[in-house]
């Protein structure tokens, strides 16, 4: 498949640098203010080599994108809230004109899920959005393979950042304040981390999730979020006296979407480490499945984008 | 109480008492006498029952076959006991608050929790690293019946979110086991 690539950050390089593995060809980078094009294949190399150098990808406009020889559009740029743009612009851009959309991007598919799908039925190619939950873990496609009408509900520890600093805290019985600099330092953490510790993110996620399973119509509006920012240490010690830890869970059923920290057995399934995530579904004839692994990361996002390519391949 | 093959189990008795000094010993006295382990003792001085008296909460542990002869022995001592035996809690639950606890009252959150859901509170732990008018963090544990989990979360929720704490509220254990 020829791939047209929006966004330039750790996920949209990295699917740029590892298409070819997966037997891809990328035919257009752009990121926010320049695009490189060539039907034939771009040198990445060069233009990730560029984007360090100058900051920008290529030399002509990123709108070049869309007028470039491609299969399908792989959206990777920033993910926005309330009108989920530029994200859904690019989408219906490409879907209208009968090319497929994978999308690393959280904002269209959980603030315009509905609007997506509408444009999707009207036009010929398809949307897909492995990437958007769980990184590298295949949560959707898991889905896909039970039926969602199989799956009752999903929970799940979505946010390694988040899940990062409450692991330390318990293990290290030190502040938020202290373990979110650090993160920080190791990169875990973004200098504003809002997105992650206010439980926008794992909202986000589960948002996605709702739609996918009980066929669209949640927006954020329709989560209850809580995040982490002012847990005091001495909750996860008291916790701990009793054999709990806290986790920020997410919690997708019919009736809504909630996040917040909770507390879960402290050597129980859903007490992963570190920057691992992990989800878990209740189906009707299968009990409980549960999948773990790396929730973010831009080679195991990308993972998940070229999985999605693949699978439109395979389709073709 | 090893002459029982080991065998006891937890029950929870609920006592009014009345408000006299000497009340809470005269009550607790047969439990003891009768075999019974007392394991806490909650006394929800402040909140009165209809006819004016004290409620308590008794968790105790003996061997079953003792804890007729241990309600007996409260009846004949006088001692109103309210509930026993068959309706002790079978699940418990633990659940953290965070925010100003103790300037917020604790002694009425506890009480409060205990009257307006069919709880006890087994058991608190309370941590105030940076001191008692700063955000503290405390643990309940509370005993309840099965089927009304739900309902005192709930509670919890609403006393928590009119004291401005907030609840860490476990995923409950259908949730979690398996």
């Amino acid at each position: 498949m020829k791939l047209a690539v929006l966004g330039a950050g750790a996920v949209g390089r990295s699917v740029a640098e590892l298409a070819e593995d997966y037997g891809h060809t990328v035919t257009a980078l752009a990121d926010s203010t320049s695009a490189v094009v060539d039907s034939d294949g771009i040198n990445v190399d060069a233009a990730v080599a560029r984007k360090n150098d100058d900051e920008t990808v290529g030399t002509v406009a990123p709108g070049a994108a869309f007028e470039s020889e491609y299969d399908v559009l792989v959206e990777a740029t920033p993910t926005t809230l309330g009108d989920a743009q530029p994200g859904f612009d690019h989408a219906r851009a490409a879907l209208e004109s009968d090319h497929h959309v994978v999308l690393a991007n959280k904002g269209p598919v959980a603030e315009r899920y509905d609007d997506l799908r509408a444009i999707e039925a009207e036009n010929d190619g398809r949307v897909l959005f492995e990437a958007t939950v769980g990184g590298a873990i295949p949560v959707l496609s898991t889905i896909a393979d039970v039926g969602s009408d199989n799956v009752t509900a999903v929970r799940g520890v979505l946010n390694g950042t988040a899940n990062f600093i409450l692991s330390r805290m318990a293990a290290e019985g030190l502040s938020y304040e202290h373990v979110l600099a650090e993160a920080q330092d190791l990169g875990v953490a973004e200098a504003d981390p809002s997105f992650d510790v206010d439980g926008t993110d794992a909202a986000l996620k589960c948002v996605i999730l709702a739609n996918v399973l009980f066929d669209g119509q949640y927006t954020i509006g329709d989560a209850e979020v809580a995040g982490i920012r002012d847990l005091p240490g001495s909750a996860l010690e008291l916790a701990s006296e009793d054999g709990w830890t806290i986790r920020l869970v997410g919690e997708v059923a019919r009736d809504g979407v909630r996040v917040g920290p909770r507390l879960v057995p402290e050597n129980g399934t859903l007490a992963v480490s570190g920057t691992r995530n992990i989800v878990q579904f209740e189906t009707k004839h299968a009990g409980r499945l549960n999948i773990s692994g790396r929730g973010a990361g831009g080679p195991e996002t990308a993972s998940a984008v070229l999985s999605d390519v693949t699978t439109l391949a395979r389709e073709e | 109480m090893a002459d029982h093959d080991g065998h006891v189990q937890a029950y929870t008795v609920r006592l009014e008492l009345a408000d006299e000094p000497g009340e809470l010993l005269h009550a607790l006295e047969p439990i003891a006498e009768h075999g019974g382990n007392l394991l806490s003792v909650f006394h929800e001085r402040g909140s009165l029952t209809p006819r004016g008296h004290i409620p308590v909460e008794v968790d105790l542990e003996c061997p079953p076959d003792r804890f007729d002869a241990i309600v007996s022995a409260l009846r004949e001592a006088s001692v109103n006991v309210i509930r026993a035996g068959a309706e002790r809690y079978d699940e418990e639950i633990t659940v953290v608050l965070t925010g100003h606890i103790i300037d917020t009252d604790i002694s009425d959150t506890l009480s409060r929790i205990t009257t307006e859901s069919n709880t006890s509170v087994v058991d608190i732990s309370l941590s105030a690293p940076e001191g008692t008018s700063d955000v503290s963090s405390a643990r309940l544990r509370l005993a309840t019946d099965s089927a009304d989990t739900g309902d005192v979360l709930d509670t919890v929720a609403q006393i928590a979110d009119e004291k401005e704490l907030r609840v860490i509220a476990p995923l409950t254990e259908r949730e979690v086991t398996a």
